[in-house]
């Protein structure tokens, strides 16, 4: 029974990583571009919920709809002025410039609200705990790993049975071929981008009840979906979500049952492995010649 | 350059006239610069800015302006200015700083310093100049252990002191079995020893106890482990600090553990951390404190004067203990009549002394711990809080003589 609860709390943990690579996984693809930002997106996702609880009174579940709605534009906006203009270059340049405004947009949120964690609980209807049947477990962590599961189902559905689905993947894999067959490839790298930052938002959102909200919040997590994305393959979005939900479940395992060493250290082992004997990533595909 | 100035130095003590007016009269002469400097270091940005940061650099401002206030004209001097600088938590950025302030800003005491290790570097630092340091918010046991020196000076608490008051207090009063989670760097690894041998001195038993990654945002698998450990603890320890204690307390109401029996207990615990987490987060929640806004008048007097320049927010022990290291430091000037830190040091040493945070103090000679009374406290629910900071019920008062750990063997002086 400890370790039936064990796993399931391994899957909710895992789903912050799954949503994170997610949008990742799709930015890389399209754009080409290592979206440093991310965990910048996801720390101004908490803190718009925060902001429009603590200012506006207004609830979490709408929180949950406009926040990512608002930055998903604020990402399109992102793109078309700054991104953009990158592009042609390596893709370092775009790396540092998604570095740069990770560390502007804490020093923003810090100068405003302090460096001090931000109160924010759970959505009243959420607060309790839920019997599933073989175990309780707290009502919002079933809530988010729900979230997660439906969106990332989303997303595959989205990317395999649409019109738009099709465009995307064929622009990702044979971008100039794409073009040649009379596809505005360049019309669909904006809402793109926007789309991954919704994701990121979203998941700050769903992050805002359960974790600290503060500037440094994304700072600290990134850098473990970075692994997760590179496990899973860079740009594989299939890959991105099995290795978030399958890291959280080896992290859970080995917190709970190896030593304290293992569990702090294990992402990244796992990351080593992967890229000795998988440098691709354990779904991802070598890069075709263009 | 160099020689010039050893030349004209060597001029000077031949002429010994030099510095214009030539000799004066009283002590005035002897302080360095014919000024007082405060250093001011801390974390002015991060984790640790908001329980101490810019506002003790005004608690220190408040001391000099009473000091002055208090001796007038008979003061052993007017020119008292305060440096800060920011360390940003890291070791090599407080040493830099340091350094910076006792030679070219001409620092005569250096404050503050969170962070053990920043807090050890400084130590180094003050101890190779020959300069004054009173370290407050740091924690460990270290300053007062085998990096004390005799230029430096453990003010506010210790890792000693906060597994004494809640480790020893809250065994005895009926939490015996302990379930401790700690984050696995030298601050956490430090408090969950003390808070072992804390424990087991009070009768109680360790059940068990795992480090936590640093930092961590998820402590969920260790929250379900809880209360399936046998025998089932009666209470979580957390030794995490900041961000991630905030992390812990959320996670541990999402889980219930308090319905399912397992009460907390928070390591080090600032009341900007209570008003982070809102009071109903940690009703109940034991801590050590150094000191509380609200716990007399005269704390609330002081208090009431340090929101009014600070925009309203209550002070931490951190901020009233800044305060008060000044004040100690500056009245010790006016006793010994110079800056000279060796005759600073000697007016200090075994010193006994009441201000509004050392109560029942004492600087003790034998490794420079500053003894003062602490305090056994409980986080009010949000229902008894009557206005904004009232968020701590002090349970019991814990004797100067009783809060800290015995001098340490390690320590030579």
């Amino acid at each position: 029974m400890g370790f039936l609860t064990q796993t399931f709390n391994g899957l909710v943990g895992g789903s912050f990583y799954a949503l994170l690579a997610l949008g990742l996984a799709v930015i890389f693809g399209m754009l080409r571009v290592v979206n440093f930002a991310h965990g910048a997106f996801y720390m101004l996702g908490a803190f718009g919920a925060y902001v429009l609880l603590a200012e506006a009174g207004i609830s979490f579940w709408w929180a949950l709809l406009a926040v990512p709605v608002v930055l998903g534009l604020l990402g399109i906006l992102l793109e078309r002025t700054l991104i953009r203009r990158l592009s042609a270059l390596d893709p370092l340049y775009n790396f540092l410039l998604t570095f740069g405004l990770t560390l502007m947009l804490q020093d923003v949120v810090k100068s405003r609200y302090g460096s001090q964690s931000n109160p924010y609980g759970a959505p009243a209807g959420l607060r309790g705990t839920v019997d599933l049947g073989l175990f309780d477990f707290p009502a919002y962590r079933v809530f988010v790993f729900g979230v997660a599961v439906l969106l990332c189902v989303g997303v595959w559905w989205l990317l395999t049975r649409t019109r738009v689905g099709t465009v995307v993947r064929a622009a990702t894999e044979r971008p100039e071929l794409t073009r040649a067959l009379g596809i505005d490839v360049g019309r669909w790298i904006a809402p793109v981008f926007g789309f991954g930052v919704a994701l990121a938002a979203l998941a700050g959102v769903l992050a805002a009840p359960m974790r600290a909200v503060n500037p440094l919040m994304g700072a600290d997590l990134i850098i473990g979906v970075f692994a997760v994305v590179v496990i899973g393959g860079l740009g594989s979005v299939f890959g991105s979500v099995a290795a978030g939900f399958g890291i959280g479940l080896l992290q859970a395992w080995s917190e709970a049952y190896g030593p304290g060493l293992l569990a702090q250290t294990l992402i990244f082992l796992v990351m080593a492995l992967v890229l000795l004997f998988r440098p691709a990533g354990l779904f991802g595909r070598e890069e075709l010649p263009t | 350059m160099k020689k010039t100035l050893a030349a004209g130095a060597a001029l000077c003590v031949a002429l010994s006239g030099c510095g214009g007016g030539g000799p004066r009269g009283g002590g005035d002469s002897k302080l360095t610069g014919d000024k007082i400097v405060l250093g001011v270091l801390n974390d002015q940005s991060a984790t640790y800015a908001q329980l101490s940061g810019k506002n003790s650099v005004e608690a220190v401002k408040m001391a000099i302006e009473d000091f002055k206030a208090k001796y007038g004209d008979k003061a052993v001097t007017k020119n008292i200015t305060v440096e800060s600088a920011d360390h940003q938590n890291k070791p090599d950025v407080a040493n830099t700083r340091a350094s910076e302030m006792y030679d070219r800003l001409g620092v005569d005491a250096i404050l503050d310093v969170p962070t053990s290790s920043a807090a050890l570097k400084v130590a180094d630092v003050a101890k190779a100049q020959k300069k004054l340091y009173f370290n407050i918010s740091g924690a460990t046991t270290d300053l007062t252990g085998k990096s004390c020196n005799k230029y430096t000076f453990h003010y506010a608490y210790d890792t000693a002191m906060l597994a004494n008051g809640t480790g020893t207090a809250a065994t005895q009063a009926g939490a015996k079995n302990w379930y401790i989670v700690y984050p696995d760097y030298a601050f956490g690894q430090d408090m969950e020893k003390s808070f072992k041998a804390a424990i087991t001195k009070g009768g109680g038993t360790v059940v068990a106890s795992d480090p936590t990654p640093f930092p961590n945002d998820n402590f969920s698998t260790f929250l379900l482990k809880a209360p399936t450990l046998n025998p089932k603890p009666d209470v979580l320890g957390t030794m995490q600090a900041g961000a991630d204690l905030v992390n812990v307390v959320k996670q541990y109401n999402e889980f219930k553990l308090r319905d399912k029996g397992v009460g907390l207990a928070v390591g080090l615990m600032f009341l900007t951390d209570i008003h982070s987490l809102t009071p109903d987060a940690l009703a109940g929640t034991t801590f050590t404190d150094a000191w509380y806004w609200n716990f007399d008048a005269e704390n609330r007097a002081w208090a009431d004067k340090f929101s009014a320049r600070t925009g309203g927010q209550r002070p931490t022990f951190a901020h009233a203990a800044n305060y008060s290291a000044a004040m100690q430091y500056l009245e010790a000037v006016q006793a010994a009549g110079t800056d000279d830190a060796d005759a600073v040091v000697k007016q200090l040493e075994g010193k006994k002394v009441n201000d509004f945070f050392l109560r029942n103090g004492e600087f003790r000679a034998a490794d420079h711990r500053v003894l003062h009374d602490a305090y056994l406290a409980k986080v009010k629910p949000g229902s008894e809080v009557k206005e904004p900071w009232d968020y701590e019920q002090i349970v019991k008062t814990i004797p100067a003589q009783d809060a800290f750990r015995a001098p340490s063997a390690d320590c030579k002086l």
